[in-house]
């Protein structure tokens, strides 16, 4: 298979910190591939070592068949960028914006006029072209940011959180974007802490304290989980909490509504009975239940579990 | 008394802060130690060793011993000997010295005979610094020991002066100049650095260097629309000075764009370096005020170089400003050309193109 990223033993530190260690990438070309971790987990950190950005102490970077950080300069039309941080002019308007970044990457002039009108168009930001990139919601500024990062049409696109700002509705449209792009050839990697988001991606890596801890599609992290789900309904949730967070194999327990939902190690051949006969707070009345593992309950699984 | 306890909190939080920032905790010390000093040296209006020539038409006894005289006073330097008026002149337009002694070849007889009323020699002085041109006027009166006896009652001047480029002495003819130094120095090098901090401090930063633009491509990007805005300056400030001030425009305009472009650059790169050292706009701003300072004190726009010690005058060497207040006297008051201060002009490529080189080799495209 090609790939369009290849990374081993990348480890970058700051200080004493190490926010990405040992990290491993195979990604296909053509693929979305996702950054599934929570806050300081080394997603951004991860992102500018592939984007040449940053320096690794340690490993190698293959992108797109160029050595990191070595041939850098040369990737540079070649992949685009979108920063978790609105990273565009917020006293430009966006047509301004969008011009200085086509003339950066030397689109020719006839091109870029009709791109830049498709790009708006595509984005739904049409009827803002001569507003300033500032007064724009946090949602419009990030389809800005996603304009302004494939108006070169690059081979590989890096998203940092590319709907942090976006609600749920907006944030399906955002991702139907996205699979145009993937379908045209775009090579796609995108950070996120969105279970939905981290559900559409082909494969997913999940990060925690800089390490790698799962790395699968979506559907066979969730087969290959290491706990099974049960799910508790019935009356003094609160308190069965507290006495399941103590019984030996139970992984983690979460309230969900009027649920709760108990991951317990797949060690345990029968979860259900093993509940049952290790949480004295139990009655007749309360619903027990083996449910489908969802994503969620593999982001806790492959993090350690915390409560 | 709860408000004592968060104003303490917030004032320990600030000390911490501040002595996590380097930056800003040195210059709130260098910046008063530094003006400090230069105010104690630039002050002292004490001026000695002004750079002046000689053109001796007596090479006589009494000629020589003139001379030693006016050496003695050690407000001038003898550094140059000519051999006409108009050799001295050139040089004066030139800047090459302040000012020419001229004995005349009638010196013995003017020196005997006291009834003449005459004046023993001739000043031709610069008058396009007025602090230097008063110190020279000083030496009019001065007693000559040796020639004592024939002026017993000293009621002629020792020596006759003529004053060039501003014989009225008028404050604006040489501040006009070198406040557009001053000014140039300002704006130029805190618009470029604080243009290349905000980028960073907004983030905007990490979006450009992903994209294929160049360490210099951006540098000089930067820079060109600020050197149309220098020029801007220039014309405002040289047209109010003419029409307001009076301040005649001898230069020929080209020579006058010439010398500013020059300082402009020079200014820019300036600007450029501290842009890759600073990384708030508040840092860029308080190094920008540490060149500034010396930039007024010590280029000679506020007080002459001949009046500063030699330490002051190192530091007067090195900066821009220096170079150009000179430049733009000489070419705006003395009609004076690039070609006639090429040590000034080499000066301010040579820093234009040394500093482009160190700002494009500091500014890497990395976050790292
Ligand atoms: N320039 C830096 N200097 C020091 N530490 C840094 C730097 N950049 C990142 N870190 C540290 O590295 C860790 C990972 O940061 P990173 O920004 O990669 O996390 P992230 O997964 O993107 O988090 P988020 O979801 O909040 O964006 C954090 O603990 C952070 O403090
Ligand atoms: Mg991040």
């Amino acid at each position: 298979m090609d790939f369009a990223i290849e990374a081993h033993g990348v480890t970058r530190r700051f200080g004493t910190y190490t926010a990405v260690d040992k990290l491993d990438l195979r990604i296909p070309k053509g693929t979305i591939y996702g950054f599934l971790g929570p806050n300081g987990s080394g997603k951004s950190t991860s992102i500018r070592l592939l984007t040449g950005l940053l320096t690794p102490d340690a490993g190698t970077i293959n992108i797109l068949g160029l050595d990191l950080p070595r041939q850098a300069e040369l990737l540079r039309t070649r992949i685009g960028y979108m920063t978790q941080r609105f990273s565009l002019f917020g006293d430009l308007t966006l047509i301004e914006n969008l011009q200085f970044i086509a003339r950066i990457y030397s689109l020719d002039r006839k091109l870029m006029k009709a791109r830049i009108a498709e790009l708006l168009e595509l984005y739904e930001l049409a009827d803002r072209s001569n507003l300033l990139a500032d007064s724009l919601s946090g949602g419009q500024k990030q389809r800005l940011a996603l304009a302004a990062a494939t108006i070169h049409q690059p081979e590989l696109l890096f998203l940092d959180e590319p709907t942090s700002a976006v609600d749920p509705e907006n944030r399906r449209d955002f991702w139907e974007k996205l699979f145009d792009l993937s379908d045209a050839g775009t090579t796609i990697l995108v950070s996120t802490h969105y279970m939905d988001e981290a559900e559409r991606c082909h494969y997913l890596a999940i990060l925690e304290a800089g390490v790698k801890r799962a790395d699968d599609t979506p559907q066979n992290l969730m087969n290959n989980m290491k706990a099974n789900v049960v799910e508790i309904s019935g009356p003094n949730l609160r308190q069965l909490k507290q006495q399941l967070l103590s019984v030996p194999h139970v992984k983690s327990v979460a309230q969900q509504g009027v649920q709760l939902r108990v991951l317990v190690d797949k060690q345990v051949v029968d979860p259900l009975d093993y509940i049952r006969a290790a949480t004295p707070g139990l009655q007749a009345l309360h619903l027990l239940a083996l449910v489908r593992p969802s994503l969620e309950d593999v982001f806790v699984t492959s993090t350690g579990g915390r409560h | 008394m709860r408000f004592l306890g968060r104003i303490a909190a917030i004032t320990l939080k600030e000390f911490r802060q501040l002595s996590r920032d380097r930056l800003t905790f040195g210059m709130v010390v260098m910046i008063p130690l530094i003006q400090l000093l230069m105010f104690g040296y630039a002050i002292n209006n004490n001026i000695r060793n002004i750079n002046v020539g000689l053109l001796d038409e007596a090479q006589s006894f009494a000629s020589r011993s003139i001379i030693e005289a006016v050496k003695a006073t050690q407000v001038v330097i003898i550094t140059a000997r000519f051999e006409s008026v108009q050799e001295a002149e050139a040089a004066i337009t030139a800047g090459q010295v302040r000012a020419v002694l001229v004995l005349p070849r009638d010196l013995e007889h003017r020196a005997a005979n006291k009834a003449s009323q005459q004046a023993l020699g001739q000043w031709l002085i610069d008058g396009s610094d007025n602090i230097v041109s008063s110190a020279l006027l000083g030496l009019r009166n001065m007693p000559l020991q040796e020639l004592q006896r024939n002026f017993t009652q000293q009621s002629t001047p020792t020596f006759e002066a003529v004053l060039y480029f501003n014989p009225e002495r008028r404050t604006p003819v040489n501040i006009v100049p070198g406040l557009l130094a001053v000014i140039l120095t300002m704006t130029m090098i805190l618009f470029t650095a604080t243009a290349i901090v905000r980028e960073k401090e907004r983030g905007n930063i990490e979006l450009l260097i992903t994209t294929p633009v160049r360490s210099l491509e951006l540098m000089l990007g930067k820079i060109i629309p600020f050197i149309l805005i220098g020029l801007t300056q220039m014309t405002i400030i040289l047209s109010l000075g003419h029409f307001v001030f009076q301040v005649p425009i001898n230069g020929q305009p080209l020579q006058i764009v010439g010398a500013t472009l020059l300082f402009i650059s020079a200014s820019l790169t300036l600007g450029l370096i501290i842009s890759t050292i600073a990384k708030t706009q508040l840092q860029a701003m308080q190094m920008t005020v540490f060149i500034l300072l010396p930039s007024i004190l010590l280029s000679g726009f506020m007080f002459p170089y001949e009046g500063m010690p030699v330490p002051a005058q190192y530091i007067a060497e090195a900066l821009p400003a220096t170079h150009f207040v000179r430049m733009i006297r000489g070419v705006v008051l003395r009609d004076a050309s690039l070609m006639n201060m090429q040590a000034d002009t080499a000066y301010l490529i040579g820093f234009t193109v040394i500093g482009l080189i160190i700002a494009t080799l500091k500014f890497k495209k990395s976050l790292d």
